[in-house]
């Protein structure tokens, strides 16, 4: 079986080593032997190392195909149906920029209206998500929908040419947060997204990275198997945007989260409940300079060291409040690389 | 038998007949009562529907979008600031070709803050690509508001129902509500051949560029002007069903030997018809009401002035530095006709000034002006306004002196 190359042609790795159930049948073997679901097909128009559209992809092959999704505005939708042309191989509807949420609350409530079984998916961009979609998204997880929302972040307006957003990290240029003699980029930190829906006594919450494909899709499971709201971040690297080669967007995703600059946690009605934890962590300068976007603070001057030590700061301390310093054997030694362990370092 | 209902529960009462499945709704005056209504119909299981309690109008907008999409029949409500904070979804479902239901309990616009009624709310989304019905009365909207659910999936088309804010929907009124059997018969279950479906994949909402979308505004142009038939057709088979009819587009009211007429939207044609019979010694006028203001019925209002030498406007609404919205669409449509109708365009009762019998009066009189004026705001009461505001006799528009005294 494995090997033959299917229509889909991608097919499962192993994921978690057990899995035999009571009956004989090993679940885990069997799905491993299944073509994965391609719910965003090839040919779309995403620019060269779009971690948007692999995540995209790796999202729907982990949910799909009994689903239907509300995508707001953005390079997702644009790079993706250019009419008469469509990526999508799942029911699909753009309508604006900031009502992805509220869209999937009435696509949701008209498929339970129906007595239909159909998961509904939100995805939006970080503009979409953390600026003008804020107040739709917070309505959709109050009112408990059973949508699961997918931010794709790029920690910026990408679409439009690099504009800064809530999502931008601190420091970071961007056309409208430029780096000059009297400024180093953004002024703000970034918001704090994850625990403001977390907030909403929100059933999962989870972030995750296209650099850990694997983790990405057992978010994505256990996330649509929770009846109600369900939030999943992915840090998603636009070399556009960020200013690296496109063949680096792994590299550059998996320094972030080397760094502690980007935790991979996941959150259950508030509570911290799993981090993938990181035995070493690297200085956050090895994530900074794989990136035009932070250049400036590469500069012998104090204001830039004082930027670099504040974002050393950030990354020590997202270490410290979630626990990521695993003491057992490196995750990115080992086969189980890009798997959370559940309960993180701190549980373990 | 008529029931005496408050015009806003006679149209939950009608919403409900027609068996929606996903309302959205976002609380304003004068629009809440008609879904505090349904909200109470589905708490006490007499509608069986979701009812979703969005926190603002743009998401009550999108999310009966989504619904409808995903194939449901949907109903939303909203009036003023609601219609416009909705005007970004209002012109994405007309463009998504959405079928659903809206009603406008006509409201001003902010600022100066008014909670009353005028209907710069729908004239405001006029060009947005959806049906827009005005109604008369209470049963009107009743009969209307079931019409709408047909005529919105007949053309997959966006229906507003527009009724006069407090005037309609906080008066209580003798209504005969249609039973569920006829409304059934009336009304097929709600299917949209688009609807979002695993098992037929499509992709709804994406980006044209230049080579599409000129196309895809053609046919939504061409789509609205179509559906006249589907409201006349809707209009003339309720009245088949019920007894009531309309007037399908246009209300045309009055002798064919009248020389005068009056246009009008929504519940002052009531007044003026009263009026009328109130005065009957004055000359005999041709009410016309426009039912229908899109599609706008060109052809019908061409029809309806035959025989007419003065036609005067009264409009709820006007577009500042413009004129008469109405006004101005009419004379376009009378535009090049022979022996057409003078126009005579007035805004009227905005911000809820009362529209009294003596409107009528006023309005005759100025078809029989010998000299007709430009616009004007007719019930304007020009001794509260300073010199300087007293158009038309005012000059030119100047700052008011800076008070040193008090800026300093």
């Amino acid at each position: 079986m494995c090997g033959a190359a299917g229509r889909f042609g991608v097919f499962a790795m192993n994921e978690s080593g057990n899995g035999t159930q009571p009956g004989g049948v090993d679940l885990d073997a069997l799905r491993r032997r299944q073509p994965r679901f391609q719910g965003l097909d090839g040919g779309h128009r995403a620019c060269l190392g779009c971690a948007q559209a692999l995540a995209a992809r790796l999202v729907l092959e982990a949910a799909g195909p009994d689903v239907a999704v509300a995508n707001a505005t953005g390079c997702l939708e644009v790079f993706t149906t250019p009419w008469p042309e469509s990526a999508w191989r799942v029911p699909w509807l753009h309508s604006l920029f900031e009502n992805a949420g509220a869209v999937a609350s009435g696509m949701e409530t008209a498929f339970k209206a129906q007595g239909r079984a159909v998961k509904v998916l939100a995805f939006a961009g970080d503009g979409g998500t953390f600026d003008i979609g804020f107040q739709s998204l917070s309505g959709m997880i109050e009112r408990h929908h059973d949508v699961l929302y997918v931010c794709y972040d790029n920690e910026a307006y990408m679409n439009t040419g690099v504009q800064r957003s809530s999502s931008t990290p601190h420091a970071a240029a961007t056309t409208t947060s430029p780096a000059g003699r009297e400024r180093l980029g953004k002024r703000h930190l970034k918001k704090d997204i994850l625990s403001i829906v977390a907030a909403h006594h929100m059933p999962y919450a989870a972030t995750a990275s296209v650099a850990y494909p694997s983790d990405l899709r057992k978010k994505v499971r256990r996330a649509v198997a929770v009846e109600g709201p369900t939030f999943l971040l992915i840090h998603s690297p636009c070399p556009l945007g960020w200013g690296h080669d496109g063949a680096k967007s792994i590299e550059v995703a998996r320094l972030a989260i080397e760094t502690g600059l980007v935790p991979l946690i996941e959150l259950e009605r508030g509570e911290l409940i799993g981090a993938m934890p990181i035995r070493e962590a690297r200085p956050v300068t090895d994530y900074l300079k794989a990136q035009a976007r932070f250049r400036h603070l590469f500069v012998d001057t104090p204001q830039a060291h004082r930027e670099l030590e504040h974002l050393q700061a950030l990354a020590d301390h997202n270490i410290e409040i979630y626990g990521l310093r695993g003491t057992g054997p490196d995750p990115r030694d080992t086969a189980s690389a890009d798997t959370v362990r559940r309960g993180g370092a701190r549980w373990a | 038998m008529p029931q005496a209902l408050e015009g806003s529960q006679a149209i939950a009462r009608a919403v409900a007949l027609c068996r929606p499945q996903v309302v959205a709704a976002y609380p304003i005056t004068p629009q809440t009562h008609i879904v505090e209504n349904i909200a109470k119909l589905v708490a006490d299981g007499a509608l069986e529907c979701e009812y979703v309690s969005v926190e603002s109008e743009h998401s009550a907008a999108s999310v009966v979008l989504g619904a409808a999409a995903a194939g449901a029949r949907a109903y939303t409500a909203s009036a003023s600031q609601g219609i416009l904070l909705m005007g970004e979804v209002l012109y994405n479902i007309a463009g998504l070709r959405i079928p659903l239901v809206l009603t406008c309990a006509n409201r001003a616009l902010s600022a100066p803050l008014s909670i009353w009624n005028d209907q710069q709310d729908s004239m405001a989304v006029r060009d947005a690509g959806w049906i827009q019905l005005y109604c008369a009365g209470n049963q009107e909207a009743v009969d209307t508001t079931i019409q709408a659910f047909r005529i919105t999936q007949e053309t997959e088309l966006p229906v507003m129902v527009c009724v006069d804010g407090f005037t309609l929907t906080h008066t209580l009124e003798p209504i005969e509500l249609p039973s569920q059997e006829d409304v059934d018969r009336f009304l097929p279950p709600f299917r949209f051949a688009r609807a979002l479906d695993p098992a037929q994949p499509l992709s709804l909402g994406t980006l044209v560029s230049p080579d599409w979308f000129t196309e895809a505004r053609h046919s939504q142009h061409g789509a609205l002007l179509a559906a006249a038939a589907n409201i006349e057709a809707a209009d003339a088979d309720w009245a088949a069903l019920t007894g009531r009819a309309w007037g399908g587009l246009l209300e045309v009211d009055g002798p064919a030997a009248a020389r005068i007429g009056i246009l009008t939207l929504g519940s002052i044609s009531g007044t003026l018809q009263d009026a009328r019979a109130a005065w009957p010694d004055l000359p005999p006028v041709r009410l016309l009401r426009l039912r229908a203001f899109r599609p706008f019925p060109a052809a019908a209002l061409r029809a309806a002035c035959e025989g007419l030498e003065t036609l005067v406007v009264l409009e709820r609404a006007l577009s500042p530095g413009g004129g008469g919205i109405v006004t101005a669409e009419l004379c376009a449509a009378l535009y090049g006709l022979d022996a057409a109708p003078a126009v005579r365009g007035f805004a009227v009762g905005l911000g809820g000034r009362d529209v009294p019998l003596e409107t009528y009066r006023r309005a005759v009189a100025a078809a029989l002006a010998p000299e007709g004026g430009e616009f004007a705001v007719l019930d304007v009461d020009l001794d509260k306004l300073p010199e300087a505001d007293r158009y038309p006799e005012a000059g030119p528009c100047a700052a008011p002196p800076v008070d040193s005294e008090s800026s300093r």
